[in-house]
């Protein structure tokens, strides 16, 4: 596949050297900055971070800004839930990361990047730290690169375990020192982004593509996926599979495809929903599962692939079980900045709570779509616009499950409820 | 760019909101964290209008236009969502209006109005917490914050002092102090421009109308002293338009509340004016520590001490007027009158809730007996008076004597500039013998951060710079420390357009009020017959009387002061 081979497993920096490791850097540091946006831009990649943004024009408008300073920051803060994929390129090879970062460092102007990753992920950071030392010691890092006259250096920050974190404002607020709540756009981070210089945003996995691209050309690139959805994709699949990780495919395979590789469902049990881009992501039946996994497909149901995360659910999942623990989430994590998020949010964590204990009423359901729908019209970022993705999905697609509660019934058997109904 | 609000067209060739954009069509958008002053934050996500071609509704606050756009600022969708999202902000916060600080004021109040919300689907999910109020100056009530940002905006941006940011996350998340501590525990200024942008009532004065009511009732003599700035704004808590002059109706309306005697504060800002101009003098003659700072503002004494104390000693000894005032009150005037200093009153009416910090400070008191008793805000002089049952519907009177003939310069201490604009005055006749012509220092008024001016006063031409809001006070005192700053004197204003923007006054104190406010005070400069301080006879005669000399033993004694390092190690 294009971003790993099979069982990849941590490379010493030599064997990196010998196993085209490099090969992409010299290849960037041996054209025009115009030359490899053209060569991205042919390539047809998007952003694998959640919104799927052609990468060139991102990368293109921080290049064209006139600002002597600019930034590239890769982002690794992966916080949405059952996203692991970023973790595992770090872990199994930081040099890629590295060798990326330098290359988008060069062809947008920058000097200087900033590798953000999740606290969560500290065991990773000696490793990383070494590497970004080796690459250094090496001349893959600091001045005059390989002779190329480019100069560049990585800075590691490491998040503090916020979600919104990884939306791209506030990981700039972060670094910056500040609570990371994110900034109004415009100004866009590629005209005003870290220290208000212009600055490149980009996911782990997105900048790790841009090694395949140089290394193949975007020609070979295109001949993965679909013709919109062009290269592989990462999906970090967990739940009631037999063999929950990391799986590389191209785009265009089907959902089922997928979950059939991870070995199908452990229990035995008939699959009953997967979630698809993590919390923030859409509830999918399993009569859904036919669909493809690429761009277009999703956006045809209004949806996206989100970060690429895949939860899949067995019988024994109830779904209202599953949105009270999502919402909860969303509860904590809100940054809280904005109304609709902030209480929004509580008050779906608080239907959904009485939902579960069997206490809710036909009202609760209205005021629940209300709520989301304000959410998703009206939130200050991407946070609060999608997390009642789930929520919504659900009282479309099992709409039946979820007013057999108001009767105060669970058909999975997983709610407590009746019990404490006279409780206030 | 032509673009279409409502259907109707509107053409334009500047860069502008939507919100800017309906203003100037005279279209009604609702908005609540938006401030006219502040940076906009789109928070509160009240502004909400409909873009054509945009799938999420848009903020009008900090949307900006482009060629050929369609808006709906008030279809079914938008009232919708707009009326949603004040019910989920009605639903966290404490509605008891009745008892709120802001009743009648309150913008949120006003928003329930416009979208006719008189019912909230959503569950009340308020958590009770208890009321901040461990300073003299700023009660903190998170009971009705909303959440806006406005106070954080006001105290990191214009203020830059950074005492309350948010802090926590989710629905958690708050307004204030780091570690919830109170305002005491911080670096805090008491400045109280939080109060002043708080859409609500969530922040507030310490509130001593109680305590001055009871000292009314008892057997003490009660004086008042009455700042510069308040006669130009207390006429908006009786529905006059900002900037009116109320001079003669302040004495006459607090000798029906029963105060024994009213003064004019603007007597010590005379006084100040002499003592000031004659230390400036000292130093510009003996190479003493220039530029010499202001002392009048006492956030700003409170900003320096805590954030720059290396700088201290440019600082003027001076008291300011309030505190000067307080110490010949129970020093000079009570021996005149022959009453104790324990059985005087001595009550402030300040645009400030700086000022009530101030009024405690242990310096600031003889023998344990406090020179400042009480101090009520521009706000709470308006409760008192309404408390009585009294408007400001009374026939003008005059200040009493002995500290009730008071000049022009001492009425421009109330606007940012005014201090430096009274001491040219003085300072120039002094140094120089000669009659100043031209009294108008049109180079230090206004609104603008920063105010520069080279006067010549005879030999020397003294450079001089104005500031106010303490973001500016802050670059000019990184100049001082970086040693690029030659100016000789340096006014310094903690509030932004000084006193009449202060955390006292009337809300709301915008710029647009407050440049009315500065009119109402240079319109009653100009009609005065006296507009030096140095020829104030009453002023004179303290000193013939009393204090013998400008900057002399007994000056000393009362008038001047000494300041602390209280920056946190």
């Amino acid at each position: 596949m294009l971003l790993f081979k099979r069982a990849e497993s941590p490379l010493s920096f030599k064997d990196y050297q010998k196993d085209d490791g490099f090969k992409a850097l010299r290849c960037a540091l041996s054209k025009s900055q115009e030359n490899i946006i053209q060569i991205i831009k042919a390539s047809n990649v998007v952003g694998r971070g959640g919104a799927g943004f052609p990468v060139w024009i991102k990368m293109d408008s921080v290049r064209r800004t006139q600002e002597e300073k600019k930034y590239i920051i890769c982002n690794a803060d992966e916080g949405e839930p059952g996203t692991f994929k970023d973790r595992e390129l770090l872990y199994r090879n930081p040099l890629k990361v590295i060798e990326s970062m330098i290359i988008a460092g060069y062809t947008v102007g920058a000097d200087e990047g900033y590798l953000y990753v999740r606290g969560e992920y500290d065991y990773l950071k000696p490793d990383i730290l070494s590497a970004i030392k080796q690459c250094e010691t090496e001349g893959y890092l600091g001045n005059n690169i390989l002779d190329s006259g480019f100069s560049f250096k990585i800075n590691y920050r490491s998040g503090s375990g916020a979600y919104i974190c990884g939306e791209e404002t506030a990981l700039i607020e972060s670094i910056e020192g500040r609570t990371g709540d994110p900034r109004h756009k415009p100004p866009y981070t590629a005209q005003e982004g870290l220290f208000n210089k212009p600055t490149l945003v980009n996911n782990v996995e997105t900048l790790i593509n841009l090694l395949p691209i140089l290394n193949l050309g975007p020609d070979v690139y295109r001949t993965y996926g679909t013709e919109t959805s062009t290269g592989t994709k990462l999906f970090s699949v967990s739940g009631c599979v037999k063999n929950p990780g990391v799986y590389e495919v191209q785009f265009g395979t089907t959902l089922k495809e997928l979950i059939d590789l991870t070995g199908g469902i452990r229990s035995g049990l008939k699959i009953k929903f997967v979630q698809v881009g993590g919390s923030s992501g859409v509830v999918l039946p399993k009569n859904m599962l036919d669909i493809t996994l690429s761009y277009e497909s999703f956006k045809a149901i209004d949806s996206g692939l989100g970060s690429g995360a895949i939860y899949v659910a067995d019988e024994s999942v109830c779904i209202v079980d599953y949105l009270m623990a999502t919402s909860k989430f969303f509860e904590h994590e809100s940054c809280g900045k904005c109304t609709p998020c902030r209480e929004g949010n509580r008050h779906i964590s608080r239907i959904m709570t009485k939902l579960s204990n069997g206490r809710a009423t036909q009202n609760d359901l209205l005021i629940l779509e209300k709520t989301s729908h304000v959410m998703v019209q009206a939130s200050f970022c991407g946070l609060g616009q999608t997390a009642p993705n789930a929520i919504l999905s659900c009282l479309k697609y099992f709409s039946e499950e979820i007013n057999e509660h108001l009767k105060s019934k669970c058909p999975s058997g997983v709610c407590k409820l009746g019990g404490d109904v006279h409780v206030n | 760019m032509l673009i279409k609000m409502n259907g109707i067209s509107f053409e334009t060739d500047k860069e502008m909101t939507i919100l800017q954009v309906s203003q100037a069509m005279n279209i009604n958008i609702p908005t609540l964290c938006y401030h006219p002053d502040l940076s906009v934050r789109a928070n509160c996500r009240v502004c909400l209008v409909e873009v054509e071609g945009m799938k999420q509704l848009q903020t009008a606050c900090n949307t900006h236009i482009h060629e050929g756009m369609v808006i709906e600022t008030n279809n079914e969708r938008v009232r919708q969502a707009r009326k949603t999202i004040v019910e989920m902000i009605l639903a966290n916060h404490d509605s008891n209006c009745t008892t709120c600080h802001s009743n009648g004021k309150c913008e949120l109040q006003g928003l329930t109005e416009i979208l006719n919300i008189r019912h909230n689907p959503y569950d009340n999910v308020l958590e009770s917490e208890p009321i901040m109020k461990g300073n003299p100056s700023i009660v903190r009530d998170m009971n009705k914050c909303i959440k806006c940002g406005r106070c954080i905006e006001v105290c990191n941006e214009v203020q830059k002092v950074g005492a309350i940011y948010n802090i926590g996350r989710g629905k958690d998340m708050r307004m204030g102090p780091a570690y919830d501590y109170d305002l005491s525990q911080v670096q805090c200024t008491y400045c109280g421009q939080c109060i002043n942008v708080c859409p609500v009532g969530a922040i507030y004065e310490q509130d001593d109308v109680k305590e001055v009511l009871a000292c009314l009732e008892s057997d003490k003599q009660v004086i008042v002293q009455v700042a510069p700035s308040i006669r130009v704004s207390l006429g908006e808590c009786f529905g006059m338009t900002p900037g009116t002059l109320v001079t003669g109706k302040i004495p006459a309306v607090l000798r029906k509340i029963g105060f024994d005697k009213v003064f004019d504060t603007n007597f010590t800002a005379d006084l100040t004016i002499l003592e000031e101009g004659t230390e400036f003098l000292s130093r510009l003659n003996n190479n003493g520590v220039l530029p010499m700072l202001t002392s009048c503002s006492p956030g700003w004494i409170n900003y320096i001490e805590q954030f720059y104390p290396e700088l201290l000693d440019h600082l003027s000894t001076c008291k300011s007027p309030q505190q000067m005032f307080g110490a010949l009150a129970k020093t000079y005037y009570a021996e005149k009158i022959n009453v104790e200093p324990e059985d005087m009153v001595v009550v402030s009416i300040m645009p400030c809730t700086a000022k009530k910090y101030e009024a405690k400070r242990p310096e600031m008191s003889r023998n344990g007996v406090a020179d400042v008793d009480y101090v009520l805000t521009t706000r709470e002089l308006a409760r008192l008076i309404k408390v009585m049952g009294y408007d400001l519907d009374v026939a003008d009177e005059a200040f009493d004597a002995p500290f009730g003939i008071t000049s022009g310069a001492g009425l421009i201490f109330g606007a940012s500039g005014g201090v430096m604009e009274a001491a040219l005055r003085s300072v120039y006749e002094i140094v120089t013998g000669e009659e100043l012509l031209n009294l108008d220092f049109h180079d230090v008024r206004g609104l603008t951060g920063i105010k520069e001016a080279v006067v010549t006063v005879g030999q020397i031409d003294v450079k001089i710079a104005v500031s106010n809001s303490l973001v500016n006070a802050r670059q000019l005192l990184d100049k001082i420390k970086s040693g690029q700053a030659d100016y000789h004197f340096i006014e310094v204003m903690c509030c932004p357009g000084g006193c009449i923007g202060g955390g006292g006054q009337p809300r709301p104190t915008t710029n647009i009020v407050k440049l009315k406010r500065m009119e109402g005070i240079y319109a009653g400069d100009r009609n005065m017959a006296l507009r030096k301080s140095h020829n104030n006879p009453a002023v004179k005669a303290l000193y013939d009387e009393f204090l013998i000399e400008a900057n002399g033993q007994i000056s000393h004694q009362l008038l001047h002061t000494h300041y602390t390092d209280r920056q946190p190690k």
